[in-house]
């Protein structure tokens, strides 16, 4: 990690730097898993991986408080890990069993937790930033002091409706916090080939809203931010923006020929910027961990994601009958 | 033990794939995320990473193999103090995996079986629910269909303190069309909400108030301006609850006038019955008369899920006798009888019941007696009241100012043919808007709808008088 620039003596207890380790730990795991099962056929669809941005919902998460709301877009596998869902409830969902979140009925791209205050899992490209709005503005109106955490991508960021509701969220002094993980590919559409300029948190100057970029390959500085950032809302001050630098080791999806950025430009990343790496260099040199603590946290994280991966696969399919259930939250569907 | 490192699927379709070429051997060691393989699918060449870390111990299919199935092993990997020598040639086939044809094909054969659709039921008629909308005796006023609307918004508002109303020009203008009248006095700011010209933003601000607990009126100044907003109303509201298993409902009301107003041209005359009817997961109204738009909102408002509530212009200003109780409301699915009549079953919905009323009392002038059935909401619709009403008549002709394909009418006469085919004694005709866009010019405008004397021609032709 000598080449990690903000590298600093960081204020961090051996507790916390451990946990971060263990969770990001978790997705990155957790998701070649996925990937594995989608290569055996056991998942299907469009499957997006959130390998190589761990940092960023690790970092943030830990700066939430309980009742604080997430909603993000269809690569929220990391979010629901990241907020404390349960990786056989998360793997089931990918598997299209009955024991995922939504029962089967969502996928990958559709999964939600009202008890760990996860609104999804969103599919069309924009569409979560006005829903994470209303949250904020629902939370405002019931006046329950609580922030609403709204990710979406560097792509999204220039779809019509996030303006829209820039405007609103500063309009209204809604406590939300729009969080742009950019890793720099809309897809396979590069940042600098989709987006007329460089620094995405700079757009919210135009509505008032307060911005900054921060280093998404490093946890610290990610929840650093997040302090901050809640801190704005909660106080009442209005929405705040975080445009996080992160990067995507994986294809956009698994059907990703990666033909739009280089091997060496991947492997560049990985090799110099890698977040688990950071904090497992952090944590040996600090002597706040040995090797062999990090194995055995490794070795806790592999039974974790292998028990998912079991589950998944022994969990049964839906019930043909579910087919017709949850259409209306109060009956039955009417058959024409 | 070793690991078998299989052929894999690299997209939603691919069944095989070329293993173009190996990079790596035998012995070379791989961490997870080192690319190990170019594998070509029908779409693409795509780079195949491993998953576990390890040694190469075999490769088992040599590059440039072609029609490689997925799931098939293709190298096998040592973990660390393994040899080559522990690599089981022996290995069984891969375990079946739920992709497998066999495995598939009978849960397919299943499905279908259980979600058969009905077959056609000719046998017993229906027996709709026809009770009186209000208790005999009860007192009525005259009431617009402005005031009504009014009425119920405020009512709601002032029994659910998390009912509120959003939209263009509903708070201190009072309403582009006047129905928020007197609500931002009464109810202030916080609950009465003025929202900048931003359909698509408010509305999935609205969504998302309704996930986190709120119950949002949502006013669109006309539904044209809501195709801005339609993928919030679909996509997020209507499909929420299904997608987390029922996690996440939206109780959330979308209102404000559809359909042909006058002489405002083709962007803003359009009726949406038809477009959101199809939807599964909202609940989809278009009243006629002030009673039913109050009765009809209060129940919106209640609602546990999106409801689209589509009102109209024209009708706005129109006065109904409407029941003088503390709680009157309509419930979903339940057609209201105007008129009953041996002859002809004539089935309509909001504006289009003018057309169907004044027809009806021209043809009873001839003696032709139309049962007028107002469909009232559409999602849930009631089957029931126009099938028994059609084993009556056996004859129908349905009224509305969509357009004519894949109308409300279509799919009421779809379903007619299904489940009252005997009792028909003539072909159904749907009387609807015209095939075009919306022309300016009056006389233009008159043509493009449908008309009193349409109907009364669609019924005499059905009744062969």
């Amino acid at each position: 990690m000598a080449t990690r620039k903000s590298a600093r003596k960081p204020n961090v207890s051996a507790d916390e730097l451990k946990s971060y380790y263990r969770d990001m730990l978790l997705i990155r795991r957790f998701e070649e898993k996925a990937g594995q099962l989608y290569g055996m056929g056991l998942i299907g669809g469009f499957c997006h991986l959130y390998i190589g941005q761990e940092a960023v919902v690790v970092g943030l998460e830990a700066s939430a408080e309980e009742g604080d709301k997430r909603i993000t877009t269809y690569r929220d596998h990391g979010h629901m890990l990241a907020c404390g869902m349960d990786p056989k409830g998360v793997m089931a969902e990918l598997t299209g069993r009955e024991g995922g979140y939504s029962r089967g009925k969502g996928g990958s791209m559709h999964m939600f937790s009202k008890e760990k205050h996860f609104y999804g899992g969103h599919g069309i490209v924009g569409a979560n930033v006005p829903l994470g709005a209303g949250l904020a503005f629902a939370d405002k109106y019931l006046e329950n002091e609580r922030v609403t955490y709204t990710y979406f991508g560097d792509g999204a960021a220039n779809q019509g409706q996030v303006y829209e509701t820039f405007n609103m969220a500063a309009l209204w002094e809604l406590p939300v916090i729009f969080v742009i993980e950019n890793n720099q590919y809309a897809m396979g559409t590069s940042q600098k080939r989709s987006t007329s300029t460089p620094d995405i948190y700079t757009r919210g100057e135009a509505f008032g809203i307060p911005g900054e970029a921060v280093d998404g390959m490093d946890v610290l500085a990610v929840k650093e931010a997040g302090v901050k950032a809640v801190a704005h809302c909660r106080s009442g001050k209005g929405p705040y923006i975080l445009e996080i630098k992160t990067y995507r080791y994986r294809g956009h999806s698994m059907s990703d020929p990666a033909k739009y950025r280089t091997r060496e430009e991947v492997q560049k990343m990985r090799e110099e910027k890698d977040a688990i790496e950071h904090v497992r260099d952090l944590l040996l040199s600090g002597k706040h961990a040995t090797e062999e603590d990090l194995k055995a946290i490794d070795k806790e994280i592999k039974a974790i994601v292998n028990d998912a991966a079991e589950f998944s696969k022994d969990s049964p399919e839906p019930d043909p009958a579910e087919l017709w259930t949850d259409i209306y939250a109060d009956v039955a569907p009417q058959n024409a | 033990m070793t690991t078998e490192i299989l052929m894999p699927a690299l997209s939603p379709t691919m069944e095989e794939g070329t293993l173009a070429r190996w990079l790596v051997k035998e012995g070379d060691t791989v961490s997870s995320g080192d690319i190990i393989a170019e594998i070509e699918t029908d779409k693409a060449t795509m780079e195949f990473e491993a998953v576990d870390e390890g040694t190469i111990g075999k490769i088992l299919i040599a590059e440039g193999s072609e029609g490689v199935k997925v799931n098939t092993p293709i190298a096998v990997l040592l973990e660390e103090g393994e040899s080559a020598d522990d690599i089981d040639t022996d290995a069984p086939a891969p375990a079946p995996q739920a992709s497998d044809d066999d495995s598939g094909d009978k849960s397919d054969s299943d499905a279908k079986a259980d979600s058969a659709p009905a077959k056609p039921k000719t046998a017993d008629a229906p027996r709709p629910d026809t009770s009186p909308d209000w208790p005999e005796g009860t007192e009525t006023r005259k009431q617009t269909v402005r005031e009504a609307l009014n009425a119920a918004i405020a009512e709601e508002m002032r029994s659910d303190s998390t009912v509120f109303l959003m939209g263009e020009e509903v708070a201190e203008y009072e309403g582009a069309y006047k129905i928020t009248q007197g609500l931002l006095d009464e109810f202030g700011a916080k609950r009465v909400i003025d929202t900048p010209i931003t359909e698509h933003g408010f509305a999935g601000i609205g969504v998302g108030a309704a996930f986190g607990g709120l119950r949002p009126i949502v006013e669109f100044m006309t539904w044209n301006f809501a195709m801005q907003a339609i993928d919030q109303i679909i996509n997020s509201a209507a499909k929420t609850l299904y997608m987390s298993g029922g996690q996440m409902g939206c109780p959330i009301v979308f209102r404000g006038p559809n359909g042909a107003a006058a002489r405002v041209g083709a962007q803003h005359s359009q009726d949406y019955a038809a477009w959101y009817a199809q939807i599964p997961g909202l609940r989809v109204v278009q009243p006629y008369s002030a009673s039913d738009a109050k009765g009809l909102l209060k129940s919106a408002i209640r609602d546990p899920n999106p409801v689209v509530f589509l009102e109209n212009e024209i009708l706005y200003g129109k006065s109904f006798e409407v029941p003088v109780l503390d709680d009157f409301t309509v419930p979903f699915g339940k057609a209201r009888i105007w008129r009953e009549g041996g002859d002809v079953t004539i089935v309509s919905f909001g504006i289009g019941m003018t057309y169907a009323m004044e027809a009806a009392d021209k043809l009873a002038e001839d003696g032709i007696e139309a049962e007028v059935i107002d469909l009232r909401t559409l999602r849930p619709l009631d089957y029931d009241s126009v099938i028994a009403s059609v084993m009556k008549t056996n004859r129908c002709v349905t009224v509305e100012e969509g357009w004519p394909v894949a109308s409300i009418g279509n799919h009421i006469s779809a379903v007619l043919m299904e489940r009252a085919f005997d009792h028909l004694d003539a072909p159904v005709i749907n009387c609807t808007g015209k095939d075009v866009p919306m022309p300016y010019a009056a006389n233009l405008e008159k043509l493009a709808l449908t008309s009193t004397d349409e109907v009364i021609e669609a019924v005499r032709a059905v009744t062969y008088r």
